[in-house]
């Protein structure tokens, strides 16, 4: 069986399964990481999403050979108390409601947060728009998204 | 003196019309040369009709767009998720093509298609092709000021060896391909080169 190595949350992994297989059931099922949610299974929905190297990719249409030797950050990644400033941000805004794309939506926005700090309302619904809610939630995503970076900008 | 040399001198002197005779035959148009040419011209432009069938089929047109925005399907339908060109043309921050888009096609149907790569060009030359007459194609993708800094050579062999390209006739489940086989385009595009390249008017 083929080994693939990856670094997932800053610890050295190895899968022993197909390279082929998507990243979203080698978190989930090989690793336990189930923060990491399966929506559409074709890369339509975000729920999926997870960091690679700095980009936002859609885990469940994604190989695990795409990651292999490379950086990958999952929900659970984020901090190790739940205290990352969009934590923070999403609790204080209520984001949540049932709850099930909220891991793909703090990953695409963390992915935002760390390429453009201080995002307007266009570059958050530019950035965000590849992540669906049917809550509807998308007016409070928006509202933690600029409170986040409040919070980051103070820790600095 | 030389019969040349007569031949110059006494052209000189009765004026400049006997001098265009004798002096400079060659700016005098050749009857069979200028058919040649023209016949040359008519098959480059016939050529380009072809090449241009394929660049305003929705393979290479979703991408070649108007705007900030790809098309998606054969019905060149708005890429769904609000997504951007972004100014290298692999989308904007959190949103970059190759996020969903892999380097291969999956197997099955309504996924992302994928090759390596995976981009619009970029917002300097956006190369958008949408709308343009025969003619204005023609002169978009040979001006190396709107079609990324190509040469004719350099169109050339995007043409024939882009993987991005040549996904175009492997485009996955549910998606058509461009009326002419690869192979036939890039006959058409050396045809089009070999006859000096010739834009419809």
């Amino acid at each position: 069986m083929d080994r693939t190595e990856l670094v997932v949350n800053g610890e050295r992994r190895t899968a022993e399964v197909d390279p082929d297989t998507p990243l979203l059931w080698v978190l989930r099922d090989t690793f336990g990481l189930t923060g990491t949610k399966y929506g559409c299974g074709i890369a339509q929905c975000g729920a999926c999403t997870v960091e690679l190297e700095g980009d936002a990719i859609r885990s469940c249409v994604t190989p695990l050979a795409r990651a292999a030797g490379k950086r990958v950050t999952t929900v659970e990644g984020l901090s190790k108390r739940n205290n990352h400033a969009l934590q923070q941000a999403w609790l204080a805004e209520q984001v949540p409601q049932c709850g099930y794309c909220q891991s793909g939506q703090l990953m695409s926005a963390a992915v935002l947060l760390a390429k453009i700090p201080k995002p307007t309302d266009a570059d958050i619904d530019d950035a965000m728009s590849g992540n669906i809610c049917r809550c509807g939630t998308y007016q409070r995503i928006r509202r933690a998204i600029h409170r986040a970076a409040e919070i980051a900008g103070k820790k600095k | 003196m030389s019969r040349p040399r007569r031949i110059a001198t006494a052209a000189a002197l009765a004026g400049f019309p006997l001098a265009y005779l004798f002096l400079a035959p060659s700016l005098k148009a050749d009857p069979s040369a200028g058919e040649t040419a023209k016949a040359g011209n008519e098959k480059g432009v016939s050529a380009f009709g072809e090449i241009a069938s394929v660049l305003t089929s929705p393979r290479c047109l979703n991408c070649h767009v108007v705007g900030e925005s790809p098309l998606q399907g054969d019905d060149s339908h708005a890429h769904t998720m609000n997504v951007k060109r972004g100014t290298d043309g692999r989308g904007t921050p959190a949103m970059r093509c190759t996020n969903c888009h892999q380097s291969t096609n999956p197997a099955f149907a309504h996924t992302p298609p994928g090759a390596p790569d995976w981009r619009l060009p970029a917002a300097r030359t956006p190369m958008a092709w949408l709308g343009l007459s025969p003619g204005e194609l023609c002169r978009t993708i040979k001006d190396p000021s709107t079609n990324g800094g190509r040469s004719l050579s350099s169109l050339l062999e995007h043409v024939r060896s882009d993987r991005i390209v040549n996904w175009g006739w492997d485009p996955g489940v549910g998606r058509t391909t461009p009326p002419l086989s690869h192979q036939q385009f890039v006959d058409k595009f050396n045809q089009w080169i070999d006859s000096g390249a010739p834009c419809p008017p």
